[in-house]
């Protein structure tokens, strides 16, 4: 890999344009300008800039890292773009590093294709690149290689994204969700649901206002010093859609032992609370971009919350239960209330209710 | 969070259920069966399991999941209606969020939104109204649902759809009343209820005066309650104390909403923009004299249902459905030969499972705790 030609600002195509057309997605000359303009221009690696039909990675540097090779994929869609604590682009990064990350993998490059509805203003595409490109280099990964389709108008929401990934994951870590073990302890990174609130505050058709800002980040440099300290931690996977009840429910079937939390030890942020107050939703069920369910051994538990709490996305690390020995699969919250409840797994989306 | 917390103290809740336990020691017919108490709002149903209160209270007491959900008693025909309606090209079909998976007979409108018409979930029946202004060539209907505690939020939309002259904006009637069908659940004869928990946003608006009849000719307790657990757990202790003392009254335990008047404005709205339908149906109950609403006559050309042909054919509820002994608290949910495995929240057969606010949905979703240390 060591003979690669750096392209030159003068070599890459200009876009001159205000808003992609069908002729961005024709592959001619259009297509190279909006791609080396807002893309590679704001993506620049070493790895990227051959712009091959591929990008080739050194097997010899990638196994420096571990043992196995992590991969995932995601597809990203939001509406609307932007919202409070952050975008599509820095989503679009976040989740797919994350997805990595909890399977201990140490997360390296990435793939991007874009779908672009057409009138899109390469404004409003720029500040999504400039995010990814801005996410990317702080969660260290490198988008490596991509693909740009633009779709005619109503053939998709503005844009979608598409990240793949690949990591490698340091021998000896053994994270599953089948692993969990009665008397194992569950964490939490953070307080919960704020990113499924302000997307739901920013659509706006609540005529809600609410300061509550998404959590969406990258949390490998988190889930770094957590393994470093805490490396027999049995289980993570970061709570998005559905929410850490989904998680939990997950866990629970996996590892065929019960779980119980704590509704008084479940981390949530006031201003959540009382949206799902209003709307009658539950916060269990909300999406969050930057937070983990962790499970680790009794033993593991201060040292893992210790650790996660000298970080800054995981300042408000908390125990909220622990794995039991109850009916297998299921799982139940101690109502704050004195009470107890099953958290069962979602069934389609939540719907606020009537009154 | 203030206002809430503080009708969620747990020290608070577990002195009421040591009253509540004593005061069950001192009712004699505990001691031969169950205590029947019937919390007829599906707001109650709701916080009942939400905080896990049945596995708190004395096994003495049972806990019956009344009608007063109004997405789950909507019936089949209705769905059907306004499908159709939703289905034209000219439509946008507003609706509350958790009327969308409510099944009709061919699909929900959820589905039927999948499949091309234009719904779309409002928060208010002013959100359709605004939606109308916005779209002056688009028919904009609304899906009114709900007991007294919608009814006149939607008839004061209509009062300003008038005073604006909006002529593209028109309701989609299901309001319904409470009354007729607790009147209905009472005069059934395999019933056997001690009392009950009256509803609190209902009550709100309609005052408590339409109850007495409850205490008076059928000589049960009932008292309108609130939503917060440890508001449901005072009423419940409050019903409790009438049936040892041998009395029926209404008593009002949600003082700081509910005033015994109810709310005069807004029964003026209702009363000017809407008349009783001789009957409506109820999905798992049936057909119940006077107990829905429509638009009066001087309001029909914000009647859907005059300005589209709909098709108003009454649906049968399937056969192997046991709502109605669920409603009327003969059964149990999970008793029901089709809960959980033909009918889910997902594909939903029955009134009960459709909204969280149903006794089946509820069970599924939060699960009787109780039930299953009892099974155990």
């Amino acid at each position: 890999m060591g003979s690669v030609t750096r392209l030159k600002p003068r070599d890459l195509g200009r876009l001159m344009v205000s808003h992609v057309t069908l002729a961005h997605g024709g592959g001619g000359k259009a297509m190279k300008d909006l791609i080396d303009d807002v893309f590679v221009s704001a993506f620049d690696n070493d790895l990227l800039a051959p712009l091959e039909d591929q990008a080739r990675l050194d097997l010899g540097a990638l196994a420096r890292h571990g043992d196995r090779l992590a991969f995932t994929t995601d597809g990203y869609v939001v509406d609307p773009l932007f919202f409070p604590g952050g975008d599509i682009g820095k989503l679009a990064i976040c989740g797919t590093v994350n997805d990595l990350a909890v399977g201990g993998a140490v997360p390296l490059h990435l793939s991007c294709a874009v779908v672009i509805e057409e009138g899109m203003a390469v404004e409003t595409l720029r500040v999504i690149a400039r995010s990814m490109a801005e996410t990317a280099r702080a969660a260290g990964v490198t988008i490596v290689t991509g693909d740009t389709k633009v779709v005619p108008r109503g053939a998709c929401d503005k844009i979608f994204i598409t990240t793949t990934g690949i990591g490698v994951i340091r021998q000896g870590l053994e994270i599953g969700a089948d692993r969990a073990r009665p008397g194992d302890i569950i964490l939490v990174n953070g307080r919960l649901g704020d990113h499924g609130a302000a997307i739901l505050c920013a659509r706006g058709d609540m005529a809600l206002e609410s300061p509550v800002r998404s959590d969406c980040a990258a949390l490998s440099g988190l889930i770094g010093e957590l393994l470093a300290a805490v490396p027999g931690v049995r289980f993570m996977r970061d709570a998005t859609r559905g929410g850490i009840a989904t998680v939990l429910n997950e866990l629970a079937a996996a590892s065929r032992a019960a779980i119980e939390i704590d509704e008084t030890a479940t981390p949530i942020d006031e201003g959540v609370r009382g949206f799902c107050e209003i709307l009658g939703l539950d916060p269990l069920y909300l999406a969050n971009e930057g937070k983990i369910v962790i499970a680790v051994a009794p033993e593991d538990a201060a040292a893992a919350l210790a650790a996660l709490r000298a970080h800054p996305l995981g300042r408000d690390a908390c125990a909220i239960g622990r794995v039991a020995t109850g009916e297998a699969g299921r799982v139940t919250m101690n109502t704050i209330f004195g009470g107890r409840r099953i958290v069962d797994m979602l069934v389609g989306e939540q719907l606020p209710r009537i009154c | 969070m203030k206002y809430v917390d503080e009708f969620r103290d747990r020290e608070k809740a577990e002195a009421l259920i040591r009253e509540i336990a004593l005061v069950v020691s001192q009712i004699d017919i505990a001691r031969a069966r169950p205590i029947n108490i019937m919390e007829v709002c599906g707001g109650h149903t709701h916080s009942i399991f939400r905080y896990g209160l049945e596995g708190m209270l004395p096994k003495e007491i049972e806990l019956i999941h009344g009608p007063g959900c109004p997405v789950c008693v909507l019936p089949m025909g209705r769905v059907d209606d306004g499908v159709a309606i939703a289905e034209r090209p000219e439509v946008i079909f507003t609706t509350f969020g958790d009327a969308m998976r409510v099944p009709g007979s061919r699909k929900s409108l959820m589905q039927a939104k999948a499949g091309g018409a234009d719904v779309r979930m409002v928060y208010s029946p002013m959100d359709a109204l605004a939606l109308a202004r916005k779209n002056p060539d688009r028919e904009v209907v609304f899906f009114g649902l709900g007991f007294e505690t919608t009814m006149p939020s939607t008839a004061l939309t209509i009062l300003q759809a008038e005073a604006e002259g909006i002529r593209n904006f028109t309701l989609f009637c299901n309001h319904i009343t409470i009354v007729p069908t607790m009147k209905a659940i009472l005069d059934s004869p395999d019933l056997q209820l001690d009392g009950f928990l009256g509803p609190g946003h209902v009550s709100m608006v309609t005052g408590t005066a339409p109850y007495h009849f409850i205490a008076r000719h059928y000589g049960r307790p009932f008292v309108v309650a609130g939503f917060e657990p440890l508001d449901i757990l005072q009423s419940i202790w409050m019903v409790l104390k009438q049936i040892r003392d041998g009395r029926a009254e209404v008593e009002n335990q949600y003082a700081r909403i509910v005033h015994d008047e109810g709310n005069a404005p807004a029964l003026a709205a209702v009363e000017r923009v809407y008349e009783l339908r001789e009957f409506f149906e109820w999905r798992g109950l049936g057909s119940i004299d006077h107990s829905g609403v429509r638009l009066r006559e001087a309001y029909a050309r914000f009647d859907a249902e005059k300005r589209f042909a709909i098709p108003n054919v009454t649906i049968a509820d399937p056969a192997s459905c046991q709502c109605g002994e669920v409603l009327k608290g003969a059964i149990k949910p999970w008793q029901c030969r089709m809960f959980g495995a033909s009918c889910n929240p997902e594909t939903p057969l029955g009134a009960l499972m459709v909204s969280s606010e149903g006794a089946c949905a509820a069970h599924y979703q939060y699960g009787g705790v109780k039930r299953q240390q009892g099974a155990a």
